[in-house]
């Protein structure tokens, strides 16, 4: 029982069991789900899966259940951007708790009773369990904002020669920026939350792909849109944010990123808000979405720079040369990846997003719709999994995965995730450079290479899950370790930082 | 670890660089089942009265009877129009495109509203590989083995001119969904659920798809229940004996949108996926756009 009680208490308490425990619920999640979409259906396992787990996939109810299915998945991620942090900034402990134990105990009911009501028959008490579950979440949220509060005179940076990006005043930038993108995931989630109520009471969910060329949206149905873009924009955007924390990122392009950040933070939200009033969205979204894409750059220049200096001072060279420097880019793949994605984000999304924006007219407007569709669906999914791809890889390293297994989970997560998602995107635009009639030789090249890499991103994923999961039944395993351990703390100038080195953090007390 | 890289980018590069575009070999079926399943000059007769519309069941009333054919047009029935037409004069042959006049559409301003003004607009390109019709620079062929598989590779324009040419129309949005679905709102002609043996769509299988994936068009109503060779089909009429209304070809609606130029699809196609056949999901597309999987069937008032 004692046994039990320390690896819950370590599952459930601790943020890296609380994180590792969200991403096997995810992994299973996509287990469970995954063979009702995509090739499985063509190849039977659809029916199989079906017949043994007792789906009840009524046809005039994909759309609703597939609105529940993303929520359930959102959730988990949400999730563990909370436990991201909660870790890594200062807080006072009792909001560290609270906001942890809330979001953990939300995103499991929104999850379990949601898909429960969405696939296994409408017990509406499922249906109010899961938005119980997402008011919990949002409650973790609130509960975040509180904690971070940037004007706390605790939390204000005192050194004026700090490297960390502040005003005058001592406030923290990057504190700031991460309770800016709080603050506008709440009004998010409440402008989505007020258009789902309504949609949700009326049985009429719809998928906003399907409505992108209706001449006339409603109010309530521009505030889903609004609200689905945004959540998701959010969420990515968190991201260059926390893991300024594990680059320790600083300096000038930190004080000017993290500026940026808040800036585009505010009026991307409103950008999307606003798509409920204006036909002029777009154009405030562009404003906002360069600045926080010039923050992840930003973050990107300064991590390689980094990744560099550590390599040319590891192996003593006096006299690098551009080869030697280059190579050290590509030494730990856990360091380098994320960096990376943030780059291959540009060509399998925000590029698409741009091309698109530009010749919507002259070229998407002229295909059909199903095909616009297809680019809508794609190249958000590829959003979804970069996001993900990113998180992991930092996890790896936070879980001390070392030497030989860190590159090859490392470069099987990238490469593999890489060529699911450049395959993607050759599918999504498939039409610029083969017809209908021709097309199926592109459609079977590209659906291969999306299988082979999301299939080699899984696998190591799996084997990584399967590695901890071994380590949770050994009675001195790396859990008992990692239940004292908290990710890190918010950077001051009299704070020692976590190191920059592989895969090593510094043991620090809350 | 480069070994594996270096795999993993040959295959890559060799896949799409041996997929960027081939035309598709043609199924056996083509030349092993051409005749059409139903009579593609029979018409189903469609009741005035209520139905239930959309995939959320908005009650609808069609106060008038209605006929509208049980087949989408063939080829054959398409290339006997144009060579009445061209003899007529309705429609010219210019720069490789069959072209006729329209009136214009009413223009209404909406953001994306492309204004269809008065003019010659193409009806069919000729020349394409995927031209299942050519011009011989007196009449109109069919390509052997597709005479009865339903016309493709037609505009808008081009089908609205076939209606117009015989006095017929193309069917409004709710005549078409009235005349797939029948009063009980079920989400498929024939009923509740979809097997690969009730319509052609993207890997449903059967005589008419090749060994690489490729979906050829079914001759016109091939899902009536008989079966060949060792492909059964079921019979997968809707509740007024109409055929082909999931899969196959999706056909072009005549309802005009308020402030968009585009024209509807529905039923789906050989290409969709399944959840994409279900009656109330429909593809919109500019009057001018043509493809391999698009193409129509008329309606009229009742006699």
């Amino acid at each position: 029982m004692q046994a039990l009680k320390s690896r819950f208490k370590y599952l459930f308490t601790s943020t890296k069991g609380l994180i590792l425990w969200a991403i096997a619920f995810v992994m299973i999640i996509t287990a469970l789900w995954m063979p009702l979409s995509g090739p499985m259906i063509s190849w039977g396992i659809r029916d199989i899966a079906v017949d043994i787990i007792g789906y009840d996939l009524v046809h005039s109810e994909r759309e609703g259940r597939l609105v529940m299915l993303y929520h359930s998945i959102a959730m988990a991620v949400v999730a563990i951007v909370v436990y991201m942090i909660t870790g890594y900034f200062k807080m006072e402990e009792h909001y560290r708790v609270w906001a942890n134990a809330t979001v953990t105990v939300g995103y499991h009911l929104a999850a379990i009773f949601g898909m429960w009501f969405a696939y296994f028959g409408h017990n509406w008490t499922h249906h109010a369990l899961y938005l119980f579950g997402l008011s919990l979440v949002f409650f973790a949220g609130m509960i975040l904002a509180v904690a971070l509060w940037p004007w706390q005179d605790k939390y204000k940076i005192k050194d004026p020669k700090s490297p960390y990006g502040h005003t005058k005043s001592g406030l923290d930038l990057e504190r700031t920026a991460l309770w800016v993108l709080v603050i506008a995931m709440l009004g998010s989630a409440a402008l989505g939350a007020w258009a789902g109520a309504y949609f949700g009471n009326g049985f009429e969910a719809f998928l906003a792909e399907d409505t992108i060329r209706h001449p006339y949206k409603t109010l309530q149905q521009k505030a889903v849109i609004g609200h689905l873009h945004i959540m998701l924009a959010l969420i990515a955007m968190s991201l260059p944010v926390i893991l300024s924390r594990w680059y320790d990122f600083k300096g000038i392009l930190h004080n000017i990123g993290m500026r940026l950040m808040i800036f585009g933070g505010v009026v991307i939200t409103l950008g999307a808000w606003s798509v409920t009033v204006t036909p002029h969205a777009h154009t405030i979204i562009y404003f906002g979405a360069t600045a926080s894409m010039m923050t992840a750059l930003f973050l990107v220049i300064y991590g390689f720079d980094q990744l560099i200096k550590n390599h040319v001072k590891e192996e003593q060279y006096e006299k690098p040369t551009f080869g030697q420097k280059f190579k050290g880019l590509f030494k730990d793949p856990l360091k380098f990846g994320p960096l990376w994605q943030m780059i291959y984000f540009n060509f399998t999304m925000s590029g698409v997003g741009i091309f698109m924006a530009v010749k919507l007219s002259d070229i998407f407007r002229v295909w059909p719709h199903s095909e616009e569709r297809i680019v809508l669906v794609g190249h958000w999914h590829v959003l979804s999994g970069i996001v993900a791809t990113i998180i992991i890889l930092w996890f790896a390293d936070v879980l001390g995965l070392r030497g030989k297994v860190r590159k090859w989970f490392g470069w099987s997560v990238i490469i593999g995730s890489d060529i699911a998602f450049g395959a993607v995107t050759i599918y999504e635009m498939k039409r610029l450079f083969t017809s209908e009639y021709m097309e199926q030789p592109v459609i079977n090249a590209t659906w291969l290479a999306i299988d082979i890499g999301l299939g080699l991103t899984m696998l190591a994923v799996g084997a990584f899950l399967v590695w901890r999961l071994v380590d949770l039944f050994k009675h001195q395993g790396m859990w008992t370790r990692e239940v004292k351990h908290e990710l890190g703390f918010e950077p001051t100038p009299t704070d020692e930082m976590i190191s920059g080195e592989t895969g090593t953090e510094q043991e620090v007390s809350q | 670890m480069k070994r594996l890289t270096l795999v993993l980018a040959v295959l890559l590069i060799g896949l799409l660089a041996s997929g960027c575009g081939a035309v598709p070999e043609t199924p056996k079926g083509v030349s092993l089942y051409t005749e059409a399943g139903v009579d593609p000059d029979a018409w189903a007769l469609v009741p005035a009265g209520e139905f239930l519309s959309g995939q959320y069941e908005e009650v609808v009333n069609l106060d008038y009877d209605y006929e509208i054919k049980k087949t989408p047009v063939t080829n054959a029935q398409y290339a006997q129009y144009l060579t009445e037409a061209l003899a007529a004069g309705t429609i010219i042959i210019e720069d490789s495109e069959i072209k006729g006049y329209y009136p214009g559409d009413p223009y209404n301003g909406g953001k994306h509203e492309v204004e269809i003004t008065e003019g010659y607009y193409i009806h069919m390109p000729l020349g394409l590989e995927e031209n299942r019709i050519f011009f011989d620079g007196q009449n109109f062929t069919v390509k052997a083995g597709y005479e009865n598989h339903p016309v493709t590779m037609v505009t808008w324009f081009g089908a609205k001119a076939y209606a117009d040419f015989y006095g017929w129309r193309l069917p409004s949005d709710h005549e078409w969904e009235k005349a797939a679905r029948g009063t009980d709102g079920r989400p498929f002609p024939w009923g509740d659920e979809i097997t690969y043996n009730h319509a052609n769509f993207y890997k449903s299988g059967g005589p008419f798809q090749t060994s690489s994936g490729y979906s050829d068009t079914t001759p016109v109503g091939f899902y009536n229940g008989s079966t060949y060779g060792d492909f059964k089909t079921y019979d997968a009429k809707s509740p007024y004996g109409v055929y082909d209304m999931a899969g196959n070809v999706q056909e072009w609606t005549g309802t005009l949108w308020y402030q968009l130029h585009d024209r509807k699809m529905w039923g789906a196609n050989k290409q969709s996926f399944e959840n994409y056949v279900r009656i109330w999901k429909y593809d919109s597309a500019t009057p001018t756009y043509y493809s391999p999987n698009t193409g129509f069937r008329v309606a009229r008032d009742a006699e």
